[in-house]
């Protein structure tokens, strides 16, 4: 496991933090927190079963506990370097940003947040053991990224409240923007169709 | 031959082809499950959602170890091509009170998808 740890197999488009993710980041981050977390409006607003928005929000709450554990998991694992490691570490504080916001409004929604459960559950349900490089956590943190994007896209329409699907759609953009940024760190192609995602 | 039998031998063509179709691409659902899909769920392991290894021809809400919605464990639905296609397609118009709500609206992906679960099945 620790042989390749020496040897970054990932060669970044450009270097450092900043030129790796572009400066929008994090205003992206930003801008979350605010509609999400900054407005008790959003969760005021009337919707046609707040609880059954709430229990769709509570599955997006699981899925950002998850991976914040997975960048948890993939920084721990002494397997990335800078300025990759910075920028893992960065995508978990985003990830931390939706969770805060996330609870803040399922209670104010009048439900009860999902609780984060133990690292080893995360570890053990995402194969933690079989990441022997650094290529193989950015291709776990690219999937789960991915996935979360098309997740968020997809409960879009189930919202009661329009207002929750905005907050979806910003949600997915965020996951969007860490999918492309890990994806060009792996070298890999952009899709090379429109409307890829979601569909 | 007549016309009749080129009709015939057409609309005979066509039915062979049904199966075919109404089967799906499970190689190309296999990528659509794991960009749309592994947000939560994994084949074998269970996550935000369940496992999915051996879901064609289960009863919802039966796999083991996970923590279902008692509107799913109630629902007496049996996964199939028809049942999964509506899952997909709005899960809370299938089950009120279920807790995954992403739904996939493209026909195809979903066609493919399924494929690809059933063909988990087989496996």
């Amino acid at each position: 496991m620790s042989s390749s740890r020496s040897t970054p197999s990932i060669v970044l488009p450009v270097s450092g933090r900043r030129g790796f993710l572009g400066s929008s980041a994090l205003t992206l981050s930003a801008g979350t927190i605010a509609l999400l977390g900054g407005a008790p409006s959003l969760a005021r607003a009337a919707t046609m079963d707040p609880m059954k928005d709430a229990g769709i929000l509570n599955v997006a709450l699981a899925l950002e506990h998850e991976a914040i554990n997975a960048y948890q998991l993939g920084a721990g694992s002494g397997l990335l370097q800078k300025p990759v490691l910075d920028v893992a570490v960065l995508f978990q504080s985003h990830h931390k940003a939706h969770r805060d916001a996330l609870v803040a409004t399922i209670e104010k929604l009048g439900g009860k947040p999902v609780a984060e459960r133990p690292i080893a559950d995360y570890a053990k349900a995402l194969h933690a053991d079989m990441l022997k490089n650094q290529t193989d956590v950015l291709q776990l943190a690219a999937r789960l990224e991915l996935g979360a994007t098309n997740a968020y896209l997809g409960v879009i329409p189930a919202f009661g409240d329009s207002a929750l699907s905005k907050v979806a759609a910003r949600l997915a953009a965020d996951e969007t923007m860490h999918w492309t940024a890990l994806s060009g760190a792996l070298g890999q192609s952009l899709p090379t169709a429109a409307l890829g995602f979601g569909a | 031959m007549s016309a009749r039998g080129r009709l015939c031998a057409l609309l005979a063509l066509c039915a062979a082809a049904l199966p075919a179709l109404a089967a799906g691409d499970a190689a190309n659902g296999q990528k659509l499950y794991e960009s749309r899909c592994t947000g939560c769920h994994s084949v074998d392991e269970n996550r935000i959602g369940p496992a999915h290894r051996g879901v064609f021809g289960r009863r919802a809400g039966s796999a083991d170890g996970f923590g279902y919605s008692s509107a799913l464990k109630k629902s007496a639905i049996v996964w199939n091509e028809k049942t999964l296609d509506a899952w997909l397609t709005e899960p809370e118009k299938l089950v009120p009170g279920q807790m995954m709500n992403v739904q996939v609206s493209d026909a195809k992906a979903r066609e493919d998808i399924v494929a690809f679960l059933r063909s988990l099945s087989a496996r």
